[in-house]
């Protein structure tokens, strides 16, 4: 097993921007479109992290259009160029999937 | 010569390729595997090398093995497998190592392995049986065969009809795997998808 450990610390990134559920993050997402590659960004509220080492996730939540959008995303991915964290968040839950129930004001997040 | 090594899984993860895709691999640490015996025609009555994988004490073999090792003009070792030849080339000597150097990344390999024992199992799990209906007053028929044959006559159940019975523990093969990444400094071969096998199992992976 510690060398299926030693596969997985090559591809960790090393600086990684700290965030934790309910920081509010901006992710900038490398895309390939044929030949061009650009930046797409994802501005929303952490919900959950997942797993450990190279294959944690994290989601992202915001609301786009009146309609709720979330994304997962693998934090060692080399598809995300950057994160950036917008806000702070004070929660006491690691996972908040209730804030999938809530609408308009109730979304908004405590910041520390 | 189509490229053969043993090797021993050590489990699964997944990594990133160049387009930042995210596969599922296997880690296999495959070699470095010994030339212990050259078959040829003339000797044998047909075309193979024996490989060797996996270094033991001395004191772990018999005398008819080490005298087997001491022609081979290799160390002791582990496991011992025979890869016949169709054709009369074989390009590899006595005491000759073989590695992962022998595949690239994108190689398409077979990957052979004993699967893990699951004793004994009914026919849903082990053969893919539907099992019967939950609901209509049933009570006992949800994982049940249904029926085995037919009436007075033949008044028997037909050999090789499929029912429960010891299931896993047999060597399979599965075919059409990508080769993923190679370290040579730690003899690692990351390969795409599950191979057969518990871990620190032995698996025989094939270039095709």
């Amino acid at each position: 097993m510690d060398k299926v450990r030693l596969v997985e610390t090559t591809q960790i990134k090393p600086e990684l921007t700290e965030f934790k559920p309910g920081d509010t993050v901006n992710v900038h997402i490398r895309v390939i479109e044929g030949e061009k590659e650009r930046i797409q960004q994802f501005q929303g509220i952490v919900i959950s992290r997942k797993g450990s080492g190279l294959n944690e996730t994290f989601t992202v939540r915001k609301i786009s259009e009146g309609v709720g959008v979330e994304r997962i995303f693998p934090v060692h991915s080399p598809r995300i160029a950057k994160i950036d964290k917008i806000r702070d968040g004070n929660v006491r839950k690691a996972k908040l999937y209730y804030l999938r129930h809530l609408t308009g004001k109730g979304v908004r997040q405590k910041t520390s | 010569m189509s490229a053969v090594l043993l090797g021993k899984k050590l489990g699964m993860t997944s990594i990133f390729d160049d387009a930042g895709e995210q596969i599922p691999c296997t880690v296999i640490e495959a070699g470095p595997c010994s030339v212990v015996q050259v078959k040829t025609k003339e000797n044998d009555g047909y075309n193979a090398v024996q490989i060797g994988f996996e270094d033991i004490p001395a004191r772990k073999v018999n005398k008819p093995l080490k005298g087997h090792f001491e022609k081979g003009k290799t160390k002791p070792k582990r496991h011992l497998e025979e890869i016949r030849f169709e054709d009369d080339e074989i390009d590899k000597k006595l005491g000759d190592t073989i590695d992962v150097s022998e595949f690239a990344p994108g190689d398409i390999v077979s990957v052979a392995g004993l699967t893990k024992g699951k004793g004994f199992q009914g026919v849903v799990k082990r053969h893919g049986f539907g099992g019967g209906v939950r609901s209509h007053g049933q009570s006992d028929r949800e994982r049940a065969p249904g029926s085995v044959g037919q009436s007075s006559y033949p008044s028997r159940v037909f050999k090789g009809i499929r029912m429960g019975g010891r299931m896993g523990g047999k060597k399979t093969t599965v075919r059409n795997l990508r080769v993923v990444k190679i370290i040579p400094e730690t003899n690692l071969i990351l390969i795409k998808g599950a191979v057969p096998g518990s871990i620190n199992g032995l698996v025989k992976i094939t270039k095709l």
